[in-house]
């Protein structure tokens, strides 16, 4: 009887073979086909265009000749390029720091709050992240603008002169690093807020025995417990930095004469408006080793993340 | 000197009361636990002796001196918490020297100071390592290591180990006494474990409720506790408590716990319960140590009983039995070689020496 | 519990060392508190006081920070504007579509890389990390060119239309909305799993019916952060839109509101708070959900 059975399921089974059906039971079939269309979209309209700029980089104006390395080669000896490394690097760095910093003091008051103040205040302070930067720059752009500058209004009050916040280029660059770290930095208040509480009380309280002042409790505790978070926020934040464009391109386009331009400004200026799009990419494309170096101690840093503490 | 004393000492938060009013005296190089079940206010009494609380009412001194208004730093005190709380990203070493660092104590004593500690907790070997790298156990004596370190005149535990398993738990309990015997400091211990009072204290100090419920050596506690609570708190398995009643018969007392069970009460406790003869709301108490089995010889006020097993719980080196008297369960602890089986009708031998009687209405012990 | 309401009012006030401290600390808070949040919302509330200005009141060059007449015609005519309402329709169908397309790719994907263990999944896993890390400031230059072709060789045209942008824009939000899912997904207990294979579900439902469902704050705070990026995004719509009717709000605005002399600032700023609108009523009644989102890439998994 029992035989039966079993001789007729592997004859049936001996019919079917390895259909469709069975290719789609399979588990890591599924698994792959769910994941199908993310790998689809990030090979067709990442990946590729990304080392598509990297072809285009070698042509030459015209896009019709193979150029090799002189558009490269061009740009490293044109002195425009040389000021836009320099901007591009002041300027991601120093707003890095000061959103950092200025998230890292304000997440400590906000955690002095008791709990119920402090999802108010969070929720206050957190809004220059949530306005679509494009809509916030225009505002500061009409801050600052020459004839109009309320701010300038309010420092006359005080007998100050108006400052050129966008006409001279010292001012302009301290403009477009003031508004993206007003941008920046309540992401890092959130983050470093959240941080704040996984560290147990209890090592404040025993270091207010062994005899720590404030200072020294944020010095020996804190800082060393927020070790990872810090370094994370701060290079996701210099990459997303180094390549932003809006507030560059609404403030100052790149002025006055260049001098805040950073790479994506000015690979647009050149590429799109310039129509010379091989120029452009090659351009762009300088940015890349210093997002590999982050994107490497990112990685690097997420993954030992479990370990530490 | 470094004695603590505490003045009609209270805590609210907000308006809930965590402390009513604790007067206590702690002599220098005493070792006293606070003990008490969750919620009772010995955690909170301790972190007020440290500074980590603040004070609503009453005084706490350190060394004769008021120190309400003094930062912990300040208060010359250690403390080792449930947590271990140790820095996880500085070794061992610097964990213990921590405080002296942020002193600006010179080098050399530092590391005096920390292989001194180092050698009494048997941990030298461990100075380099991280916190994560240890267990249990040895973070636990880094914690005291870090204490004992800065060479205070007050020691506060809190909880230190519950987190531990119950073998190390034993092991520890060991350590910390003999550490107290080494490192003769004034210590103020907390736990929730009557068994951790009983062993370590010089005196034990019974907490409920924000209250006070006595304070007494742990013999003290055991054989004359004051109230209810105390009774039932100490000692383990818990006493037995029976509504009873005081009966007088040719002026003998007696206690009847049924209509089958009536105990005579010992001749030179007649005169204490003599006026509470017929009053109601009386409590009958004994330990379960005290319910023994059957034994050739008696000693006088030793009187033989007869009942049923509920229950037997061998233990190896003795056996809980359990019967009911009124309905409620009573425990007795057997020698294993007494036949106790359950469901089994067995004599046992109750030691009226030991009995409380206890007014339910009050708590105390009469 | 008379006697205890004695003690307290019987109790004097005592204020320690640990209070003082304390209330010092606060005090400093709350004051520090302040200057940040004058510095954080001072511009949207320049913005809402300029949108109720008339362009006579501006001109004068009175207080700029109060309105002495207060309109609202600024924001009637951005109403009626067919222009200003183009680009907001524009931006609100990008948006949404963007949102339905992202989920659908994201969420099975999560699923697959956080749950079910195949050859390849962590390094996949990593590498979509890493794709958010590729700006669109290097891509933009490479998609303009590619779009170009697709026009040359399909006669599609894609550049000039905003639709296009639909194809575009997910490559902003599937990465991230990937990693924040994945790590919402791998936090839900592998018992459920066993659970519902026993009980007889496939993968499809085991994903339907019970990991959605549970994952569901996920879920919303990855929405939420496709929405926001959809809105907000800028350097792909200025590359590749040109003409006023194919325009979304942000290039709008900055391109055709901002005519160099007409000092219409007044309507502009209004232009620039009502586009800030949606994000913003969507984080006001969904906050929690949209920090959740933020802190979930780089603390999750």
């Amino acid at each position: 009887m029992a035989n039966g059975i079993a001789a007729k399921a592997s004859a049936s089974s001996a019919a079917r073979g390895m259909t469709m059906q069975k290719l789609m039971r399979r588990r890591s079939t599924t698994a792959f086909a769910l994941a199908l269309p993310l790998i689809v979209l990030i090979l067709t309209l990442v990946i590729y265009p990304a080392f598509y700029a990297v072809y285009l980089s070698m042509l030459d104006r015209t896009m019709a000749h193979f150029t090799g390395l002189r558009n490269i080669l061009f740009l490293l000896h044109f002195d425009t390029f040389w000021m836009v490394v320099k901007q591009s690097c002041l300027f991601a760095i120093t707003a890095v720091i000061f959103k950092a910093l200025i998230g890292f003091v304000s997440s400590h008051f906000v955690h002095n709050l008791p709990a119920k103040g402090q999802r108010k205040w969070r929720g206050m302070l957190l809004v220059p992240w949530v306005i679509p930067t494009a809509m916030s720059t225009i505002a500061w752009f009409w801050l600052f603008d020459p004839s109009y500058s309320a701010i300038n209004w309010i420092l006359a009050k005080f007998g100050i002169e108006a400052i050129p916040f966008l006409g001279v280029p010292g001012w302009a660059r301290f403009s477009v690093i003031l508004v993206n770290v007003w941008y920046g930095a309540p992401f890092f208040l959130i983050m470093y807020l959240a941080a704040l509480k996984s560290v147990p009380d209890q090592l404040y309280e025993a270091a207010a025995i062994d005899g720590a002042n404030w200072w020294q409790k944020v010095w020996y505790v804190t800082l060393p417990m927020m070790r990872n978070i810090i370094a994370i926020t701060m290079l996701f934040s210099l990459i997303v930095t180094f390549a932003n464009f809006d507030i560059v391109r609404i403030l100052t386009y790149g002025g006055p004469v260049n001098s805040t331009h950073i790479f994506a400004t000015w690979a647009f200026a050149l590429g799109i408006q310039g129509n010379n799009i091989p120029m452009g990419a090659s351009v762009s494309l300088f940015m890349l080793p210093i997002l590999g170096v982050a994107a490497y101690f990112i990685l690097r840093d997420i993954t030992r993340r479990g370990s530490s503490v | 000197m470094a004695e603590v004393t505490l003045r009609k000492l209270v805590k609210h938060y907000d308006t809930t009361p965590a402390v009513r009013g604790i007067d206590l005296n702690i002599s220098d190089k005493e070792f006293v636990v606070l003990v008490g079940p969750s919620g009772c206010g010995k955690s909170t009494t301790l972190r007020m002796i440290a500074g980590l609380e603040d004070i609503t009412g009453g005084d706490v001194l350190i060394g004769g001196d008021v120190v309400n208004d003094v930062p912990p730093k300040d208060r010359d005190i250690a403390m080792v918490f449930q947590n271990y709380a140790l820095y996880p990203h500085m070794s061992v070493y610097e964990n213990m020297s921590f405080g002296l660092r942020l002193k600006k104590t010179p080098k050399d004593e530092i590391a005096r100071r920390v292989q001194n500690a180092a050698q009494i907790l048997d941990i030298s070997e461990l100075l380099e390592r991280k916190p994560k790298q240890l267990s249990g156990g040895q973070r636990q004596r880094v914690a005291m290591g870090r204490a004992i370190v800065r060479d205070p005149k007050v020691f506060l535990f809190d909880e230190p180990l519950s987190n531990l398993d119950a073998k190390l738990r034993v092991q520890m309990r060991t350590e910390i006494k003999k550490v107290h015997q080494k490192v003769r400091t004034t210590t103020v211990y907390v736990t929730h474990d009557q068994v951790e009072a009983m062993t370590l204290a010089d005196r034990v100090v019974v907490m409920n409720g924000g209250n006070i419920e006595q304070v007494g050596t742990p013999n003290d506690l055991y054989h004359s506790p004051a109230t209810k609570f105390v009774a039932g708190f100490i000692g383990s398995p818990a006493m037995n408590f029976i509504p009873c009643a005081l009966e007088e018969a040719a002026g003998a007392l007696r206690v009847r716990l049924s209509d089958e069970l009536a105990f005579p009460v010992p001749q030179d406790r007649t005169s204490r319960y003599r006026s509470h003869v017929g009053r109601g709301r009386l409590l009958f108490g004994l330990r379960p140590e005290h319910i023994m089995e059957q034994r050739p010889h008696l000693e006088p006020n030793q009187t033989p009983f007869e009942v049923e097993l509920e229950v037997t719980e061998p233990m190896g080196m003795e056996t809980l039995v359990y019967f009911l008297v009124q309905g409620i369960e009573i425990c007795g602890r057997v020698n294993p070689n007494a036949g106790a089986r359950d469901g089994k009708r067995i004599k046992l031998v109750a030691d009226l020496n030991n009995i409380h009687l206890i007014d339910d209405e009050s708590g105390k012990v009469l | 519990m008379s006697a205890t309401a004695q003690a307290i009012s019987s109790v004097p006030a005592r204020r320690g060392s640990l209070h003082r401290s304390r209330r010092w600390a606060l005090l400093w808070s709350y004051f520090f508190l302040v200057l940040f949040a004058i510095f954080f919302l001072m511009p949207p509330v320049y913005m809402l006081i300029m949108g109720l200005k008339t362009s006579g009141e501006i001109a004068a060059m009175t207080n700029p920070w109060w309105v002495f007449h207060p309109t609202l015609e600024n924001f009637k005519a951005l109403l009626t504007s067919t222009q200003y309402l183009t680009f907001f329709r524009n931006s609100a169908v990008i948006a949404v579509a963007v949102v339905i397309i992202t989920m659908l790719i994201a969420v099975p994907a999560a699923f697959s890389l956080g749950r079910m263990k195949f050859w390849g999944s962590t390094t996949l896993a990593t590498g979509v990390f890493l794709t958010y890390l590729i700006p669109d400031s290097l891509l933009f230059i490479p998609l303009f060119k590619i779009m170009a072709w697709v026009h040359e060789t399909t006669g599609i045209s894609l550049l000039n239309h905003w639709w296009a942008l639909i194809i575009i824009y997910p490559t902003l939000t599937v990465p991230f909305c990937t990693w924040i899912m994945i790590g919402y997904f791998q936090s839900i207990p592998k018992e459920l799993d066993e659970a519902a294979l026993i009980d007889g579900a496939g993968y499809i439902q085991m994903l339907t019916k019970i990991f959605l469902p549970v994952a569901l704050p996920g879920i919303i705070a990855a929405t939420i952060f496709a929405f926001t990026v959809s809105w907000s995004e800028f350097l792909y719509p200025m590359a590749f839109t040109v003409s006023t009717d194919q325009l979304v709000l942000p290039v709008g605005i900055v391109t055709t509101l901002i005519k160099g002399d007409v000092y219409n600032w007044g309507q502009i700023m209004g232009a620039c708070l009502l586009g800030a609108a949606p994000p913003l009523i969507i984080y006001a009644f969904l906050m929690d959900y949209y920090i959740a989102g933020l802190t979930a890439g780089a603390t999750k998994g």
